[in-house]
């Protein structure tokens, strides 16, 4: 995640309090998405970003998981998220966020 | 589990962008409170 998203997540985890957020992801591919969640529940895991050793605990979705899917009106996911939900392989994503929203 | 939260949407430029994701939890009744596009090339 770059550093300007860590800093303004770290600035909305202090003026809303991390226990109200979410983070929701949108990765094509699952490379990335596991450092992703680390970084917002655990920290930074290459300590050089503003989270670096904040751990927020702030839950992870993908975009594409069930979860979040189901609660999109069916207009706005046939017409926004139909087509990338055909190309984007979630499964993979998913395993990894849900053992992540676990740890938390 | 979404329910009461306030959403950061970050999406990527190859799967699914910030401004989708946040257009289609706003639809759902959910505060996006922040989205940005990160790119991974």
């Amino acid at each position: 995640m770059n550093f300007e998203n860590q800093g303004v997540i770290k600035r909305l985890a202090d003026q809303y309090g991390p226990e109200n957020l979410t983070v929701i992801l949108g990765n094509g591919e699952a490379n990335g998405v596991e450092v992703f969640a680390e970084t917002v529940t655990e920290g930074d895991p290459s300590y050089a970003g503003p989270l670096a050793g904040v751990a927020l605990k702030i839950p992870v979705y993908h975009i594409l998981e069930d979860e979040v899917m189901s609660q999109v009106p069916e207009s706005l996911r046939e017409e926004k998220l139909q087509l990338s939900a055909l190309v984007v392989d979630v499964d993979p994503m998913h395993q990894v966020l849900e053992a992540s929203r676990k740890k938390i | 589990m979404l329910k009461g939260k306030k959403v950061i949407a970050i999406g990527e430029r190859d799967g699914v962008p910030g401004p989708v994701i946040a257009e289609c939890l706003q639809g759902a009744g959910y505060e996006v409170i922040f989205q940005a596009t990160e790119c991974f090339v």
